[in-house]
């Protein structure tokens, strides 16, 4: 009986994780737009609801009723399968994500490994849209993904390696807890740093959107992708951005908690940092050009690994000094 | 990344294998071949290793139309060539016609027509540093630069009545005089832009990306651009102080002061900050043209119907993507015998092939942004 509740509840919290999620993304894309505009002098989204509120769901609704369109020569199961391959895995992660000290679907003692381990099956479904696509341009944006994705998870796992060692758990609501005091960040700037660039391109942001380059390479790897599937990518690409803020909150900015003379539930906490993160990152968007394949393969192997394995070192040295 | 020095190594290795070129088609749809450009790639990864322009998908047949219409209903067919900057293509044509003729230009004319020329040189450049960018990844210079483009496409609207195809000049001067508000408007316009070109520069010039995107690529000799008969910025940019405004004045520009800026390595960089201090000089030109604008007629006598002697002529001036010029034959009737058009961006798109060959495929769209072609011109 306990275990037919426990199941319930679970699923319950799913459901709604997973479906505040997606509408989350849905909006996210809309405050993209209008901060985006904003900077370019446009207004954005203005015509559907008050200020465009309700553009999200229209454009939701168009790609659900738009035709899909599955290319001749492509593979069609390999097709099919990709854009699922790239949003499970973005949504899984959210199993173990601490929103507050309470609201969590599950907890487990390795939830960072968990969510490193996963989200880095999402390059598979990026690869096998690119391949399954049978077009020139997709195949190109693929290989681009992928020799990006796979370099940059290498320093995003290294430079969670310091905050880890601080915390000595990888279970996320212990580091949370350990950073009660200090926000890693202020022991932690380099790993901060190289993390953040690593996020950006492991989540194909600007300056690093190489695979996406639509100047270059039309749309990269979902060029021929249109409807639903297409909006998978897109909903697949903003739920890894927020997964990569929450860990970066989570690693370096104290999680849900926030300093006590403000007394704010740690769920608004928690959603203030969030949309920190995420206005940087559109932030950036707006103001800087975009790197080329091989200066971002050279930013991350010459000057990022040497300085996240620096990090490492001088972590463990003042630890073993001081602590 | 594999460059050109190892492909003979690369050839080995694809015998071995039967690997062989990536054959890709960019254009003539491709968003970053500013209009229908085709190019054909061979890739080697993503680097190119050869590649072909194709041309001719926007072909209109403009210098046979030429053959059969009046000298002065060619002017708004010569609108359409660069589009992104239609009087200098009238003042090319206008001027080449005179030619023929010793007509005596009244001096408000003349300096109104460098006036326009140099405002469309101002909107041609905005454009080509929005697209430039917006290839690179920056897109908010794209539509900050939209802005002062419109504002310059409004100056037009007040003095021709048009936007983007002006008929702004006729044979032997205008069609008549630009009104006050014009005068008035491009004054305004003048005192807010220099703030805005240094808008764009704290985006870019500075920026360690755009740095590493432009430094080094896309580098072309002096020598080279002058073999290819390279034109305008781009021979600049690579250290030839060749400009026609100074080399043939033409209009107002033998009493107009100016800087005629020059670069150093003719990288893609170098072409940013030659165009960008062009911008800055043309908003000199406007302010001293403003300045120093005579009263009087704007028209000299000219005939009802002008029948030039028989005979040929080139004449060209500095359009803002380089030499534009008209090679004119009469036969002493109302049509021109032959009209030959020299375009500045059918001749520097020919060296495209040297600037890409060893690069990677993003390089080619900067690179393409870089030489600032306009398609209405090149296929004619």
């Amino acid at each position: 009986m306990d275990m037919a509740l426990e199941v319930a509840v679970a699923a319950i919290k799913i459901f709604i994780v997973v479906n505040v999620v997606q509408l989350v993304v849905a909006y996210m894309i809309y405050v993209e737009r209008k901060v985006i505009a904003h900077a370019q002098l446009r207004l954005g989204p203005m015509r559907v609801g008050w200020h465009g509120l309700l553009q999200p769901i229209a454009d939701g609704l168009k790609l659900f009723f738009k035709e899909d369109i599955i290319p001749d020569k492509a593979d069609r199961v390999v097709f099919v399968l990709a854009p699922v391959m790239v949003l499970v895995p973005a949504l899984v992660v959210y199993a173990v994500l601490p929103f507050s000290a309470t609201f969590y679907i599950t907890q487990i003692n390795i939830g960072l490994f968990f969510v490193l381990a996963i989200s880095s099956l999402g390059v598979f479904g990026v690869v096998m849209a690119g391949w399954a696509s049978n077009s020139k341009y997709s195949l190109l944006g693929a290989l681009r993904s992928a020799a990006q994705m796979l370099s940059y998870e290498i320093f995003l796992g290294f430079s969670v390696i310091g905050p880890l060692m601080l915390a000595g758990s990888l279970n996320l609501q212990e580091i949370v807890h350990a950073q009660r005091d200090v926000w890693f960040v202020f022991y932690q700037p380099l790993a901060f740093i190289v993390f953040f660039v690593a996020a950006l391109a492991e989540t194909n942001r600007v300056p690093f959107d190489l695979p996406e380059a639509e100047t270059e390479l039309v749309a990269g790897f979902h060029t021929e992708y249109s409807g639903m599937k297409f909006a998978f990518f897109f909903l697949a690409e903003y739920a890894s951005m927020m997964v990569i803020s929450t860990i970066g909150i989570v690693l370096f900015f104290g999680g849900w908690e926030g300093p006590d003379f403000i007394p704010l539930p740690g769920f608004v906490w928690y959603c203030l940092k969030l949309g920190a993160f995420m206005f940087v990152f559109i932030w950036l968007r707006a103001t800087l050009p975009r790197y080329r394949y091989d200066q971002l393969m050279r930013v991350g192997w010459k000057f990022m690994f040497p300085l996240v394995m620096l990090n490492i070192f001088l972590t463990g040295f003042l630890k073993y000094l001081f602590l | 990344m594999v460059g050109v020095a190892n492909t003979s190594r690369i050839e080995q290795q694809s015998t071995l294998h039967g690997t062989e070129e990536l054959v890709i088609n960019m254009g003539p749809q491709h968003p970053s071949t500013h209009g229908v450009l085709r190019v054909i790639l061979k890739l080697d990864g993503e680097t190119v290793n050869d590649l072909d322009c194709d041309i001719g998908y926007l072909h209109r047949g403009t210098e046979k139309i030429g053959e059969n219409i009046t000298y002065t209903m060619f002017i708004p067919y010569t609108d359409r060539l660069d589009y992104i900057a239609a009087p200098s293509n009238n003042l090319a044509w206008v001027t080449a016609v005179e030619k023929f003729f010793d007509w005596e230009i009244p001096m408000r004319a003349q300096y109104i027509r460098s006036m326009v020329g140099e405002l469309s040189r101002i909107a041609s450049h905005l454009l080509w540093l929005a697209t430039h960018a917006l290839d690179i990844g920056a897109m908010t210079v794209f539509l900050w630069c939209f802005r002062e483009r419109e504002m310059v496409l409004d100056l037009f609207e007040t003095a021709f009545g048009g936007r983007l195809t002006v008929n702004a000049f006729r044979l032997g001067g205008l069609h008549e005089d630009v009104p006050d508000k014009f005068l008035q408007l491009t004054q305004e316009f003048i005192d807010i832009f220099p703030s805005r070109i240094d808008d764009y520069e704290t985006l870019l010039t500075n920026n360690r990306i755009w740095l590493q995107r432009t430094r080094d690529v896309g580098i072309i000799s002096a020598e080279d651009a002058m073999d290819l008969g390279l034109t305008g910025p781009i021979i600049r940019g690579s250290g030839v102080r060749w400009d026609l405004r100074r080399a043939k004045p033409y209009a107002a520009y033998p009493y107009l002061d100016f800087v005629v800026p020059v670069g150093e390595n003719g990288d893609i960089y170098d072409r940013y900050l030659v165009r960008i201090e062009e911008l800055r000089q043309s908003t000199r030109i406007i302010q001293q043209c403003l300045d120093q604008l005579p009263g009087g007629p704007v028209t000299c006598k000219t005939p009802r119907t002008i029948k030039p002697p028989e005979g040929e002529i080139y004449h060209s001036i500095e359009n803002p993507k380089g030499e534009f010029g008209f090679y004119i034959v009469s036969d002493g009737t109302t049509t021109p015998y032959r009209v030959r058009i020299r375009p500045p961006s059918f001749i520097n798109l020919g060296g495209l092939k040297k600037l890409c060959i060893g690069q990677l495929v993003a390089d080619v769209v900067a690179i393409i942004g870089s030489i600032d072609i306009v398609l209405g011109e090149c296929d004619r």
